[in-house]
């Protein structure tokens, strides 16, 4: 067996005319945590979907956890947990019930047990005849993390599973994923939040059903050549305008009440806000190129 | 891999049955439907209908006249609720559905008759549906003849109508009284089946898709056979509860008769009711949503009624219906239903629609599993 977990290339997919996935490759070594970027519709989901079996490819090959998978889903669907973009469990079954249901369907050993230590661990004990459908978002997605865990799977494919979710739940999940990640489970994570990405060992973005951009973020970062001003004080809120259009000037945004402005011409960009430098009240300073930036700037080359 | 695994079809089917007992809709489905169309249509249906509104114009006023009359309302066939001596008049009720039949008393009709001259009787029927009236129609000549005989004595016998060369001997078997129950609960339990059965499966898999949850499914392990056997089995026992709701009912209420062995309808009913369920598991796999699921539901529901020997006499229907009705389960079952609680049939006498029944149910169950669908394309 290799060691990577994941290793397809040239994934394909199309609906009717529309291409949802096209020459995708992905090659996760085992135990690490890659994040899925891109915007919506770029095709994130209908990846994942592909890499578990639910959607037949129309192109491609390779392997998950060593199998087939294009004609050995069900063993691949044996050793990996998914979760799904929407909350996908009963949610007219208590707590207890679907984890229940997903023990008797994986025929695992010690089922009660097992359960029972899960509830444990997520601290449901005392909910756990309440109906699924009864919990808050935060808690669903607890919940969906546990019961696509309890086969304890190799690998887990999570569709965006921070999605309306509390900042507290979301670190508390992270770390849970860290947590998996250093016992050698290989983690392929859907987001649209680049402090998650950053918490990745590496990352993917994916552009209208390309692969435009993988490797690590700073990687990701230096290959887009993009420099990055910080602009903040007085009158700054006007200068959006001006900039946006000025020769040099690739990107402009507020993060914040700060005025981001990137360019990829270093000396242009320089030329475009010498004559805003010693304005009284306005600071104007390099700073680190976000993930955000490239993000933004790669989806504005693609369209253009 | 390909294997069944038992572990996993129960897991399902406890799944199954958790929330079927969550549900009420389900819940008064299984109870509410197969009582309340029992009650309502055992108690509606009547094939033999009595009663029926009669308008009589009589312009005689001789005894023959009055034994008629005083004749056709003892039958309880006719119910005499106007008299008019007006022809038009008597057209206008029956036009207006004000009575169903009108019967004229001619001018003189005691005199010819006493003359032997042989004096026409008119009856007018509303013939609109053909059924309601020919029980009446069919009983009225025999019922003028006997009312006349009776005063046709005497001098007069020559004029009273002859027996025929023979005796006509008719022996009405299994329903002696020609009790419409008899026929229609058993039917209606096929009928009840087909509906439930059918809706509550094909709901099962739609209502999967719309929440979502039918992805989590297909990303377990589960097999299509698993899925299939699961969601089935829990139903299956469904029907033998409203079975035995509606054989309860139709005892008690209607005093329809069990002649046959109760083990051989068990048999035949598991059969009719998975061919049933998988009618409705195959609906799911094609349906988009719920609301298509019922539709479909429907567009196999109606032909199951009408051409299926429910409604109307099977043998009554052109061939090329008789061979859509020969498709449909419930046209076996109703024979099979029949023979056994009113004929006490055995496997011998049902045998020859028995094995429609696992035609259908094997045929039912393969195509539900091909169009099974195990990806989200």
């Amino acid at each position: 067996m290799s060691d990577l977990a994941i290793d397809v290339r040239g994934l394909r997919k199309t609906f009717g005319s529309k291409v949802a996935v096209d020459g995708v490759d992905i090659a996760i070594p085992k135990g690490e945590v890659w994040g899925f970027l891109g915007p919506n519709g770029s095709g994130k989901t209908t990846t994942i979907r592909m890499l578990c079996g639910l959607l037949r490819p129309d192109a491609g090959e390779g392997t998950c956890l060593g199998f087939d998978f294009r004609t050995q889903s069900e063993q691949i669907k044996r050793e990996t947990g998914y979760m799904t973009q929407r909350f996908s469990f009963w949610e007219d079954l208590s707590i207890r019930e679907n984890l229940e249901f997903v023990a008797r369907v994986y025929q695992l050993p010690k089922r009660r047990a097992r359960v029972a230590a899960t509830l444990e661990r997520l601290g449901l004990v005392k909910r756990q005849r309440q109906l699924a459908g009864s919990l808050s978002g935060g808690w669903k997605q607890r919940l969906a993390l546990a019961a696509c865990m309890l086969h304890e799977p190799q690998l887990l494919l999570l569709d965006e599973p921070t999605a309306g979710v509390d900042p507290q739940a979301r670190r508390d999940f992270w770390e849970e994923i860290h947590a998996l990640s250093a016992r050698g489970i290989t983690v392929l994570v859907s987001t649209h939040y680049m402090d998650e990405a950053e918490r990745c060992d590496r990352i993917v973005y994916i552009l209208n059903s390309r692969v435009i951009a993988r490797g690590t973020v700073a990687e990701v970062i230096a290959r887009s050549g993009l420099t990055t001003f910080v602009m903040e004080g007085e009158g700054v809120r006007h200068l959006l305008e001006e900039l946006r259009n000025a020769p040099g000037v690739d990107l402009a945004a507020f993060f914040g009440a700060a005025l981001h402005v990137s360019g990829t011409n270093r000396s242009a960009l320089e030329r475009a806000l010498a004559p805003y430098r010693g304005r009284p009240g306005l600071n104007v300073h390099e700073a680190p190129v976000s993930l955000e930036d490239v993000f933004i700037h790669l989806q504005r080359e693609v369209h253009s | 891999m390909k294997h069944f695994s038992l572990a996993r079809a129960f897991a399902v089917l406890v799944k199954e049955f958790i929330q079927m007992g969550r549900d009420p809709l389900t819940f008064a489905m299984i109870v509410g439907i197969p009582l309340v169309q029992l009650v309502l249509f055992g108690y509606a249906i009547n094939l033999n209908p009595k009663n029926l509104p009669t308008a009589i114009s009589i312009d005689d006023p001789g005894t023959f006249a009055r034994s008629l009359t005083a004749a056709l309302h003892n039958s309880g066939y006719f119910d005499i609720v106007e008299e008019t001596n007006s022809p038009a008049e008597a057209r206008r009720l029956l036009s207006e559905g004000r009575v169903s039949f009108v019967i004229e008393v001619p001018v003189n009709f005691t005199r010819d008759i006493i003359r032997g001259e042989k004096p026409q009787l008119l009856v007018e029927a509303d013939a609109t549906d053909p059924s309601a009236s020919s029980y009446a129609l069919a009983a009225f000549s025999e019922l003028a003849s006997a009312a006349l005989r009776d005063d046709l004595v005497g001098s007069l016998a020559v004029r009273a109508p002859k027996a025929p060369p023979f005796e006509l001997v008719v022996h009405r078997l299994y329903n002696p009284e020609s009790v419409t129950q008899y026929n229609v609960v058993p039917g209606l339990l096929g009928v009840i089946l087909t509906m439930t059965m059918v809706l509550i499966t094909s709901l099962a898999v739609t209502r999967e898709r719309e929440r979502g949850t039918y992805e989590n499914l297909l990303a377990m392990p589960a097999t299509p056979l698993e899925i299939m056997f699961g969601k089935i089995a829990p139903y299956v026992a469904v029907g033998y509860v409203q079975v035995t709701l509606i054989l309860l009912a139709g005892l008690y209420i209607f005093g329809v008769p069990m002649l046959g062995s109760l083990t051989l309808l068990s048999v035949a009913l598991a059969l009719f009711i998975i061919a049933n369920l998988a009618v409705g598991y195959t609906f799911s796999t094609v349906a988009e949503n719920q609301l298509q699921a019922m539709q479909m539901t429907f567009f196999f529901f109606l032909p199951s009624i009408l051409l299926s020997g429910f409604m109307f006499p099977f043998d009554g229907m052109p061939v090329w219906a008789q061979w859509i009705g020969d498709v449909l389960p419930l046209t076996h079952f109703l024979r099979i239903v029949r023979g056994i609680m009113l004929k006490a049939n055995g496997w011998a006498e049902i045998w020859p629609n028995m094995w429609p029944l696992i035609i259908f149910m094997s045929a039912a169950c393969g195509i539900a599993l091909m169009r099974f669908r195990r990806t989200l394309d």
